[in-house]
């Protein structure tokens, strides 16, 4: 073990890594938030992510461009999000096992997806990604600049995203029909908002955000595509929404735990230290379990929580 | 056997015809999204879905290979079944499998000098340990810190498969293995007997069948009804003085036993040593095998059947069609979701 590389520099690009790796967790779970105030507990997000994953990078591998790759997974967690909607507002179908659904459908359809486009290769097919786009004056601040203002320009999305879920959701009608009908959607309906229209709308967020996240991970991270490349990512941003209490902010902060985790994990393996690699590769999701114990026991959960909607004349 | 004379006799045989029906609609269904997806893609899905029939039941030698693949889905199914009938969404059998897998490996490494009368069934109770283990994490989170069991079973069955990784890459990689990521072979003495020379069927598949008339035993005893009161509504258990946080736990360790014994089959049946990809994707196949079954043994063990055979002719199609393994997964999601959308999809077909 070199302990030489425990310098500055060493904490700076552990922490600069640990934001990139919060990205992909902070979409979806900004998405879960909306999802979740309104009543309903979408367990899919990791097979929208993967989704989204695929669909990111076929749109920019065919088109050359990446936007069209992020408004390609964004679209495809939209679909996902209202098959979702379908399943648990519609069909009124258990919320959680129509999850576990969604993540395997995802998670076969993307690899099947995948596998018919490409075939078996032993190169597998790559493509550049968002490049990093210091801003000027504040990427040279000390420590701070090359942590918070050296990325690409879907971190800084993402980044930007959190304010305005925080608006969107305590500022406006909309973020207040959300909130209305994960509390008391008998009383939302009397004043003749449509509880079902208001739940779609947030899953199709929601679908949008886990898609936009599983995009980041190929567009703005790896470069690449690969089966089950989401690694649990889904259901940590779940943990996260929890760990959240549902506030956007909070949410930051619980994304930024884990992307410190795998961060730490990552750099704990390039420096050698004796511990097995697959021992640390546990790291984030066994502090995914404590983050989640931590607060799961005081949680106030939504009133409607996973729990479906039937009007006065069809109980 | 009384107590199943008298389970058969109560059976309300329309609605098992109803809900063989439309399990049978269902797969149908999900096969023919399937289809869809092959013939969009320029395949053929007569085809694939031929080679997929010929791979799971072509000759006696694939029809015993898909019995083996059903021993731990039906094992897995039976184990989730449980937790489900409770209301604990335990996603977790594969890595309670794993789990179960090495500590019954260990067991037998360790105890090596017990004669292997002994030492079988202590490797299959250790599994069972292994798996309760696991799955007891979960349950006590549950029960005492409210933490959502479906994240923190995928959390720990993420942790199992590294786990895993490390036993076979450390402490108990094979030293002459040439390097593989595997352990050495358990010796030949505790090898499960085989029901069909030439095949690797074994007796874990008698095993995997005696549970099912044990849990078929289980619902019908006291502490299964109170499970099930736990399962329909937490108010009601809490109102008629249930425990409900000691049912959640008790449910755990039952489940995760029997997933650990899953672990012990593959072990002592199938591999004979430890792999890294004892378990890959078993998990949420063991949720659409438990919900196809309708949570009902008997009706457990005919999807067991059906997946199993979907698994091995998978299998077989991607080596002879060259079709995606991933296509078994495609089939399976939509599978949960049609049967789960199906009251809706089905509404007009009451009569």
């Amino acid at each position: 073990m070199n302990l030489n590389l425990l310098t500055t520099s060493f904490v700076i690009g552990v922490l600069a890594a640990s934001i990139r790796l919060a990205t992909p967790i902070l979409l979806s779970a900004l998405g879960e938030i909306f999802v979740e105030r309104a009543g309903i507990l979408n367990l899919g997000i990791e097979g929208i992510m993967l989704m989204g994953a695929l669909s990111g990078f076929l749109g920019a591998y065919w088109t050359h461009n990446l936007w069209i790759g992020v408004l390609a997974g964004m679209l495809t967690g939209i679909l996902f999000g209202l098959l979702m909607g379908f399943m648990s507002i519609t069909a009124k179908a258990n919320q959680v096992v129509a999850g576990i659904g969604i993540t395997i459908l995802g998670g076969g359809l993307s690899t099947l997806l995948f596998r018919l486009v490409f075939g078996l290769r032993t190169v597998p097919p790559t493509l550049k990604i968002f490049p990093t786009l210091p801003i000027p004056v504040l990427s040279r601040i000390p420590v701070i600049g090359p942590v918070l203002f050296e990325h690409n320009i879907l971190v800084y999305l993402a980044l930007i995203l959190v304010p305005v879920a925080s608006v969107v959701l305590y500022r406006t009608h909309f973020g207040l029909k959300v909130r209305a009908v994960g509390e008391s959607p008998d009383a939302v309906d009397t004043r003749g908002i449509s509880v079902g229209r208001t739940r779609y709308l947030a899953l199709i967020i929601g679908g949008a955000m886990a898609g936009l996240g599983g995009a980041y991970l190929v567009l703005g991270s790896l470069g690449l595509f690969w089966t089950q490349m989401t690694a649990g990512r889904g259901f940590i941003a779940v943990a996260v929404v929890v760990f959240s209490k549902w506030d956007p902010g909070r949410a930051l902060l619980g994304a930024w735990v884990f992307g410190l985790a795998s961060a730490l994990q990552i750099s704990l393996q390039t420096l050698n230290v004796p511990i097995a690699s697959q021992i640390l590769l546990m790291l984030p999701y066994v502090i995914t379990i404590i983050v989640l114990i931590s607060v799961s026991r005081r949680a106030e959960f939504p009133s409607a929580y996973a729990v479906p909607y039937f009007r006065g004349e069809d109980k | 056997m009384t107590a199943i004379a008298r389970s058969t006799k109560n059976i309300n045989w329309p609605g098992v015809g109803r809900s063989i029906l439309a399990a049978a609609l269902s797969i149908a269904l999900g096969l023919l999204i399937g289809a869809l997806f092959l013939l969009f893609s320029g395949q053929n899905p007569v085809a694939a879905y031929t080679s997929l029939l010929k791979g799971a039941f072509g000759t006696p030698a694939r029809l015993a290979e898909t019995f083996v693949k059903m021993t731990p889905f039906l094992i897995l199914a039976i184990s989730v079944s449980i937790s489900f009938k409770c209301g604990v969404w335990n996603i977790g059998a594969e890595g309670q499998l794993i789990v179960g897998a090495i500590t019954s490996f260990w067991a037998a490494m360790t105890f090596h000098f017990l004669p292997p009368v002994l030492l079988l069934p202590l490797t299959a109770v250790a599994g069972m340990v292994g798996g309760t283990l696991w799955s007891g994490i979960a349950g006590v989170l549950k029960a005492y810190f409210n933490a959502n069991e479906v994240i923190t079973t995928s959390m720990l069955n993420f942790i199992a498969v590294y786990l895993l990784a490390y036993m076979v890459n450390g402490p108990l990689k094979d030293p002459e293995g040439f390097n593989f990521p595997q352990s050495r072979l358990i010796p030949e003495s505790l090898e499960l007997p085989r029901l069909l020379a030439g095949s690797r069927l074994n007796i874990a598949f008698l095993v995997a069948l005696g549970l099912v008339i044990v849990t078929l035993l289980f619902w019908r005893s006291t502490v299964g009804f109170r499970m099930e009161i736990v399962g329909a509504s937490r108010r009601v258990a809490t109102h008629v003085g249930l425990n409900v946080k000691r049912t959640i736990i008790l449910v755990s360790i039952i489940s995760g036993a029997i997933a650990g014994l899953a672990g012990w089959g593959e072990i002592f049946g199938v591999h004979f040593r430890l792999i890294e990809a004892i378990a890959v994707g078993m998990g949420s196949l063991a949720v659409v095998v438990a919900l196809i079954g309708e949570l009902h043994p008997l009706g457990m063990v005919v999807s067991a059947f059906l997946f199993a055979s979907l698994v091995v002719g998978g299998n077989a199609m991607e080596r002879s069609a060259g079709v995606p393994f991933a296509l078994v997964d495609v089939i399976n999601g939509s599978i949960i979701l049609i049967v789960l959308a199906r009251s809706y999809l089905f509404r007009g077909w009451r009569s």
